[in-house]
């Protein structure tokens, strides 16, 4: 029984029916898990996936079929099996955790109803099930069961949702769990507190695991063995080190070097790219499915579909060049970017944005909550700052209010370039409009889907610059085409561009009006990592060539520590930690930066001791008394200065040149424990 | 170099664009009820352009020869009591309801997505104040205030009764395109023309209008439906058109007691034009309703 994988692809075709015509989406996949194992799936997004995923279940979608190969469950097919006996598999043996767990949950029954229904279908009484839920919800370290199960699900957090759904996956003792992207949607440390619990939880019961995620670093501390698609074929298969530390196809490879790593900063290192962009749905091919964006790539890649080539122990590559990939040469973007001449430019000095005691209160219901709260920041002209922390940290709503499009509350100040700015939009010229603008996270929402690209660019020109609108076409076109949106696509709707493209077309209109402050507002976390990475390189070369200063708004790590100058962490509508970038990822740290650092799994695979946040973000419009961290601080007990931390706020203060923190327990205290 | 060459992007994106365009169309095309309903609806409305030439005899024709006779190969529909001939009246009487009923449902339209827009970008104490005032009107049947409407201003004008279903269907409608608008101006592209300091007339008209136009189309069917229906009911009750001229609701008032003496002739074929009129409307608005996946 042993030697039967849980689960086994066996040279699986998957086709949807699109407008008529079968497209292929995932080609000859063959893999098998061993029972007890976690096998990963990793790919960019439309690389079959989720398709791999759903076909584990035999769940796809009613316009996919199965065009080839077979699935099998601990050896018997589950393709050609009846719908009663795949009922069967999935009540008892096979479970899934979806991505987002707040659609995963029906919003209309208490959660404890809704665990017990998965009990009660496995024949237990209404009683019995009852009872099994609160062990359950035990299981899945949710602290007081009784009261979760009387909730319902939009009363949940992310995370615990995403527990109630791991519970209700684990409570069929499945053989086989398949995860897909379980903690996409989640914050670092909460993602770090799900995936530790799918650790344990794999240690204990022994379950295989399907694991399906974009994140690198996440299969990388998940999975035991790995395997890479692209376009819907696996191109490299192996343990999850080899993979990792000799990756063999060209794909793999490409997809580690251009994710912002460790120690790489703007001044030093470009991103490598990946040329051109994923093919298709369906697209034919006679060659390999990389080969159009393949370095290495020659005449018989194109024409011959190459084998699975054993490059070491169980570490297979789909390549005719195992051997040279590790070594192939980097693929840097070297076209620069021309925004052509800046009128707005005329700093008067180094300093380019004050913010001074920006605060802002919501009416919600009759409570006032203090999203933003007393921050004080600086940005230098031609610097980045970045701005982390966890969801309702309050960063897009600094944002907002810098722009103006929320007006702050009395006692804020913005002050560009010496010149205090008034708290609305309207109140303020356009020259100060123009000079500050943003880039917002999903282009999709952030272009018009009606107006063409033309238009997007050409009306901001018009309207911040105060040109003819035959100039402010012209100029549009310049400025798009030096963004790399080529003359063809112009006249395109949004709707027609890739992702990538989409957010040269939003930063070409926040460049429109000269700006000297652009906010970034998570540009790049509705990307692949390849396309990223163009992203970045294409922000670092306008800030290279144009002085043009950036806030930067991500919750990657990675990407910020990558991209920043400086860095302020958020917690609460609070800054509880600025400095420079080098400074504040170095430490010592602020006890909430320690514990957000150490929740994010690095890609390197250098294991980091996990300072947990206990417990979860309290409302902002109850915040706790004294220091705000306090209930979850990792480093107040035995710090000495508890009675400080529960009574009295910390202020934000230099620590070091450079470095301010709001934290009680001093500085030398925190070094010694955190390098401990 | 680092995107795949856009010229095969655009080519390929445009095949695209022309494959969704051509897919949309074919399931309008393949869609059985817009087609019944379009069929219908563009009969309608070819009479009310054309009956003139086409309706055989003139409105207020008379023959005395033939008073209440029922269809047959000189009178297809029969005439009625004053000798006049049915299938001419029905025929002529098209063009004044499907005028009335296009510009009142246009007229509410039009006011509703003024209203609409309003309230849904700005929001506050304004929206509050004109959404309570609209539940309070949208609670009164509309024929009741119509009727009210007419009876106060003393007038029965087609041009009073447009007007006045104008106003009522005003309510309804700006509901629908407020709630659309809603959620349309949290969408970042109303941030960013702020930021480039376009005023909010442009905002609302050029950048979130054309994003809402699929509900503001299906709400004008729907509502060209009730108009019909409406007018046809205020004719009936004596409301609404001047009397004497030819129109459905009138022709069903003045002959419909006449059913008992077994000349249904009169009645039934100027109800039957309400209904497949109503009818046709709404198939299309339905159809429309599951093309646009609303």
């Amino acid at each position: 029984m042993s030697d039967t994988p849980a689960l086994e692809f066996r040279n699986l075709e998957v086709a949807y029916t699109v407008r008529g015509i079968d497209r292929e989406v995932l080609r000859n996949v063959s893999f098998s898990i061993a029972p007890g194992e976690a096998y990963g799936l990793v790919g960019e997004s439309g690389c079959g996936k989720s398709t791999a995923a759903f076909a584990a279940m035999r769940y796809l979608p009613r316009n996919g079929k199965i065009t080839g190969g077979s699935i099998l469950f601990e050896g018997s097919d589950i393709v050609g099996m009846s719908s009663q006996d795949i009922n069967n598999l999935r009540h008892s043996a096979i479970s899934m955790v979806y991505q987002n767990p707040a659609t995963a949950l029906n919003p209309t029954i208490r959660i404890g109803d809704q665990v017990a229904e998965v009990f009660e279908l496995q024949g237990l009484s209404k009683s019995d099930a009852y009872a099994h839920v609160e062990q359950a919800l035990i299981k899945v370290q949710i602290a007081d069961p009784a009261k979760v199960m009387r909730r319902y699900a939009h009363q949940l957090s992310g995370g615990m949702a995403q527990r109630v759904v791991i519970a209700m996956a684990l409570a069929s003792n499945p053989r086989l769990l398949v995860m897909d992207e379980p903690t996409t949607g989640l914050d670092a440390t909460v993602e770090a507190e799900v995936l530790d619990l799918v650790r344990q939880l794999r240690k204990e019961s022994g379950t295989a695991v399907l694991f399906i995620s974009h994140n690198l670093g996440v299969i990388r501390h998940m999975c035991d063995r790995v395997g890479v698609l692209y376009a819907g074929a696996l191109v490299e298969q192996g343990a999850t080190e080899d993979i990792f530390s000799n990756p063999s196809h060209p794909y793999t490879v490409g997809l580690l070097r251009c994710i912002p790593r460790g120690g790489l900063h703007k001044n030093t290192d470009r991103l490598d790219t990946i040329p051109g962009t994923p093919p298709a749905l369906g697209t034919h091919f006679d060659g390999c499915v990389f080969a159009d964006r393949c370095a290495l790539v020659e005449d018989k890649c194109r024409t011959t579909q190459p084998e699975m080539v054993t490059v070491g122990n169980s570490h297979v590559a789909r390549c005719f060049h195992t051997d040279k990939a590790g070594s192939m040469p980097r693929a840097i973007d070297t076209v620069t970017v021309r925004v052509g001449q800046n009128p707005n430019r005329a700093t008067t000095g180094t300093r380019l944005l004050d913010i001074d005691h920006l605060s802002k209160a919501f009416n919600q219901d009759g409570h006032v909550v203090h999203v933003v709260n007393d921050v004080s920041l600086q940005v230098g002209v031609g610097e980045t700052l970045g701005l982390v922390g966890e969801s309702g940290a309050g960063k897009t709503t600094i944002a907002k209010l810098i722009l103006g499009l929320y007006g702050s509350d009395s006692g804020s100040h913005v002050v560009l370039d010496g010149k205090d700015l008034a708290g609305t939009l309207n109140k303020r010229d356009v020259k100060d409009v123009g000079a500050m603008q943003i880039v917002f996270q999903n282009p999709d929402q952030a272009l018009n889907r009606r107006h063409s690209v033309t238009r997007i660019v050409g009306r901001a020109v018009q309207k911040l610059r105060g040109m003819s609108a035959d100039d402010s076409t012209e100029r549009a076109h310049e400025l798009l085409s030096g963004m790399r949106v080529e003359a063809t696509l112009h006249s395109a709707r949004p709707v027609q561009l890739s992702g990538g493209l989409k957010q040269r077309v939003a930063i070409s209109r926040a460049f429109a009006g000269a700006p000297q402050l652009v906010v970034c507002d998570e540009p790049t976390s509705a990307l692949d990592v390849s396309v990223q990475a163009t992203i970045l390189n294409l922000l670092v070369d306008l800030q290279k060539q144009d002085g043009t200063s950036f806030i930067f708004i991500s919750h990657d790590l990675g990407v910020v520590r990558y991209i920043s100058d400086k860095i302020a962490v958020l917690y609460l509508g609070r800054v509880v930690e600025f400095g420079d970038s080098n400074r504040v990822f170095q430490g010592p740290h602020h006890p909430y930066t320690e514990a957000l650092l150490s929740s994010v799994p690095n890609i390197d695979g250098s294991i980091r001791r996990r300072i947990p946040l206990t417990g979860v973000i309290p409302s902002p419009s109850n915040p706790p008394s004294g220091c705000v961290l306090h209930p979850r601080c990792p480093r107040m007990a035995g710090s000495g200065v508890e009675h400080l931390c529960t009574s009295i706020e910390p202020a934000l203060t230099e620590v070091e040149p450079g470095h301010f923190m709001r934290c009680h327990i001093p500085l030398d205290q925190l070094r010694t424990v955190q390098t401990q | 170099m680092n995107e795949t060459t856009p010229s095969t992007i655009a080519q390929k994106s445009n095949l695209e664009r022309k494959i969704i365009r051509r897919e949309r169309l074919s399931l309008i095309a393949k869609n059985k009820t817009f087609l019944v309903g379009a069929a219908i609806l563009s009969f309608w409305i070819i009479l009310a352009i054309f009956g003139n030439f086409i309706a055989p005899r003139g409105a207020s024709d008379q023959d005395f020869e033939y008073v209440s006779v029922s269809p047959q190969w000189k009178f297809w529909f029969g005439t009625d009591a004053n000798g006049q001939d049915v299938l001419s009246r029905v025929i002529l009487g098209t063009r004044l309801i499907v005028v009335m009923a296009f510009t009142a449902t246009a007229l509410g339209t039009i006011l509703g997505t003024a209203l609409g827009l309003a309230t849904g970008y700005f929001k506050g104490k304004f929206d509050m104040v004109i959404m309570r005032l609209v539940e309070a009107v949208s609670a009164i049947p509309v024929l009741i205030i119509a009727l009210l409407a007419i009876a106060a201003l003393e007038g029965r004008s087609p041009t009073l009764t447009v007007i006045v279903i104008g106003f009522v269907f005003t309510p309804n409608i700006g509901r629908t395109v407020r709630a659309a608008v809603l959620g349309e101006s949290e969408l970042e592209y109303v941030a960013a023309a702020r930021l480039r300091t376009e005023r909010t007339r442009h905002i609302l008209f050029r950048e979130i209008l054309p994003n809402v136009l699929p509900p503001i189309i299906v709400e004008f069917t729907v509502r060209l439906g009730y108009a019909i229906f409406a007018i046809a009911t205020l004719s009936f009750l004596g409301a609404g058109v001047e009397y004497g001229s030819p129109n459905w609701g009138s022709q069903i008032a003045e002959n419909w007691g006449n059913i008992y003496s077994n000349i249904w002739w009169p009645t039934a074929f100027p109800a039957l034009a309400i209904a497949s009129l109503a009818v046709s409307v709404n198939l299309i608005s339905d159809s429309l309703l599951e093309i646009f996946e609303l």
